[in-house]
């Protein structure tokens, strides 16, 4: 470690102004500020001073995510050897799931750091730390069999159209992640309507008998089939298809609990979203017009990516609400949303996507009327006091 | 060197669509193929141009307070002549556009210069604003339909381009280059290009 501070220290003059890779400057900052905490404190101002820096909450949000992704490359391959009938022992379950997921991960990020690079050279900004977490939840949030260059087409869009063009990390509207799979849910239905279940290898057809293919559950409860619903304790686990990181709901509740602990991501949004979607999930079944409306409404949170949504994305710190009544609103709503796309809307099986990314552009709308409407009540609170004083003193 | 100006300075400098952000309704609705993509931008031009030109001829006739009920009378009487025309030697085409032809009535670019340009300018220049800003729009709409053919539907003019190997090593057809939404950010694209190159259109 100590080498390494001072092989960095020795490198450091060329890249300052007048260095010889003064160019490169933002990059070489990039770097120093991953491997260190940077030694530059904020010195004026009545700003609160702490230790962590961007880079450190974005790697507990990365830590929070590992079990999810360390059991989605199980399942992977555990789906995948379901589907061809074999069975076999742990580790090569394990070994070829992570061969299906790992791919992705490394597309992700290779195409997501490479234009934030750019554009930081570019502009001569430092280089954005957000990446570090969208590029964890992109691959987690595709299905495992998606082709890799679509992967870095979506990766791309999410980070220009959806995030340098608003000035970087910090200025987006739009959860980056959610928007690189919103674009491919868009611009190739194929492979994202989720009408088809997601098994690794089923496209090249290695071995998986032809028939297997069927439809998620979800999509089945559009079409008012309640075959494939699976039982509640695999869903729970996390033994179902579905896109990678989404299907544990033991491991998204595993990453939940280090982000509340570490108070990175607010439980406000995260315990709001369950109840919005639990409210809206009792409604419908009030009402038990068809199958997907009688759904009990605890399953729901078990089904698709309702869970991981609600602690992975809508808590994402940029884009949403920023005020603490508006948290509650911007989840409760983003809760009932994602059950009403989900049970109303046959054409979308999975609401949740929609539901945070819609809640994204009204954040800020949100946040807006939370503040006017406690400045109008201080305003009032201080009318009326002025009056009790001037009603004090006027009979005198 | 004047009448140059006219000409060209719609094409960039203040074009209609990523300058001034006029007609973008139509630019969205017609773009998904070149062929009525290029059609449409003939015709605007033709009624840019000829409304520039009647109006202008008419201008120190036409009373004030009732010049935008004539302005629209001249070019919905154009709209419908172009409609006839296209209806009559395109029609698979002119059934593609739809209503857009019609609805090239309700084009600001329209009303934009017979109000700027044609109420105060001699025909001979309105023709020519008309040609340009005509032209302006049609650049666009050629480009963007370009683009979102070739990546929406793999050919060029309706001929397949992208070639048939490649779909078999797995490329796909983007969808969501078809969809309006892909149009509005590519649109803002051009304009972010534009804006990358040409110094004159940055706002202090």
């Amino acid at each position: 470690m100590k080498s390494l501070r001072r092989y960095i220290d020795r490198i450091k003059p060329h890249f300052e102004k007048g260095g010889k890779f003064e160019k490169l400057q933002s990059t070489f900052e990039g770097f120093e500020t991953f491997l260190f905490v940077p030694d530059r404190v904020t010195t004026s101002g009545s700003h609160i001073r702490d230790s962590i820096d961007m880079k450190r909450t974005m790697i507990v949000v990365v830590i929070a995510l590992l079990p999810a992704l360390l059991f989605g490359m199980y399942n992977s391959g555990y789906q995948h050897f379901l589907a061809t009938g074999d069975t076999r022992p742990f580790w090569p379950v394990l070994g070829y799931g992570f061969m299906q997921v790992f791919p992705l991960i490394v597309v992700s990020y290779v195409t997501g750091l490479t234009i934030e690079f750019i554009f930081a050279q570019i502009r001569g900004h430092e280089i954005n730390e957000g990446f570090l977490v969208s590029g964890m939840l992109i691959p987690l949030v595709m299905p495992v069999d998606v082709p890799l260059w679509m992967v870095a087409v979506s990766t791309a869009f999410a980070v220009i159209i959806g995030k340098e063009v608003f000035g970087g990390s910090g200025m987006n509207v739009l959860n980056p992640a959610l928007t690189a799979r919103a674009f491919l849910f868009f611009a190739y239905p194929a492979e994202m309507t989720g009408d088809q279940v997601w098994i690794a290898g089923m496209k090249q057809g290695t071995g998986i008998p032809d028939g297997y293919s069927g439809s998620t559950a979800l999509g089945e409860l559009a079409q008012n089939l309640t075959g494939r619903i699976p039982a509640d304790l695999d869903s729970f686990l996390g033994f179902i298809p579905g896109s990678v990181g989404e299907t544990s709901k033991l491991a998204i509740l595993i990453g939940a609990f280090i982000l509340i602990y570490t108070g990175v991501g607010s439980w406000k949004i995260i315990l709001s979203v369950f109840a919005g979607g639990l409210f809206m999930g009792l409604v419908f079944n009030a009402f038990a017009a068809n199958e997907y409306m009688a759904l009990p409404a605890y399953k729901h949170f078990l089904l698709g990516g309702f869970a991981f949504g609600a602690v992975f994305m809508a808590t994402d710190p940029v884009t949403a609400s920023q005020t603490e009544t508006g948290k509650w609103i911007y989840g409760i709503l983003t809760g009932m949303l994602a059950i009403l796309i989900r049970v109303l809307n046959p054409a979308y099986p999975e609401g949740m996507m929609l539901a945070i990314l819609l809640m994204n552009v009204f954040a800020p709308l949100i946040d807006y009327y939370v503040v006017e409407s406690n400045v109008k009540r201080r305003l009032k609170r201080l009318k009326r006091s002025r009056m009790v004083e001037e009603g004090k003193h006027n009979p005198e | 060197m004047k009448h140059l100006k006219l000409l060209t300075n719609p094409l960039n400098d203040e074009n209609p669509i990523t300058v001034q952000v006029l007609g973008i309704c139509s630019v969205l609705a017609v773009t998904v193929q070149m062929k009525p993509a290029i059609v449409m931008a003939v015709s605007v031009i033709v009624v840019t141009a000829l409304s520039n030109l009647i109006i202008s001829l008419l201008r120190a006739t036409i009373p004030p307070r009732i010049r935008i009920i004539i302005q629209l009378v001249v070019i919905a009487f154009l709209v419908i002549l172009v409609d006839q025309i296209l209806k009559a030697f395109l029609y698979d085409v002119s059934k593609k556009l739809s209503v857009f032809v019609g609805l090239i009535i309700t084009n600001c670019i329209l009303m934009g210069r017979l109000e700027a340009f044609a109420m105060n300018n001699r025909p001979w220049e309105s023709f020519l604003d008309g040609i340009g800003n005509g032209a302006g729009y049609g650049i666009i709409l050629i480009a963007l339909s370009t683009i979102r053919e070739l990546f929406g539907s793999g050919s060029l003019l309706g001929y397949q381009v992208i070639p048939e190997g490649l779909y078999k090593l797995g490329y796909v057809d983007n969808g969501m280059m078809i969809l309006p939404p892909m149009a509005l950010i590519t649109v803002g694209i051009m304009i972010w290009v534009q804006r990358g190159y040409n110094k004159k259109l940055i706002e202090k």
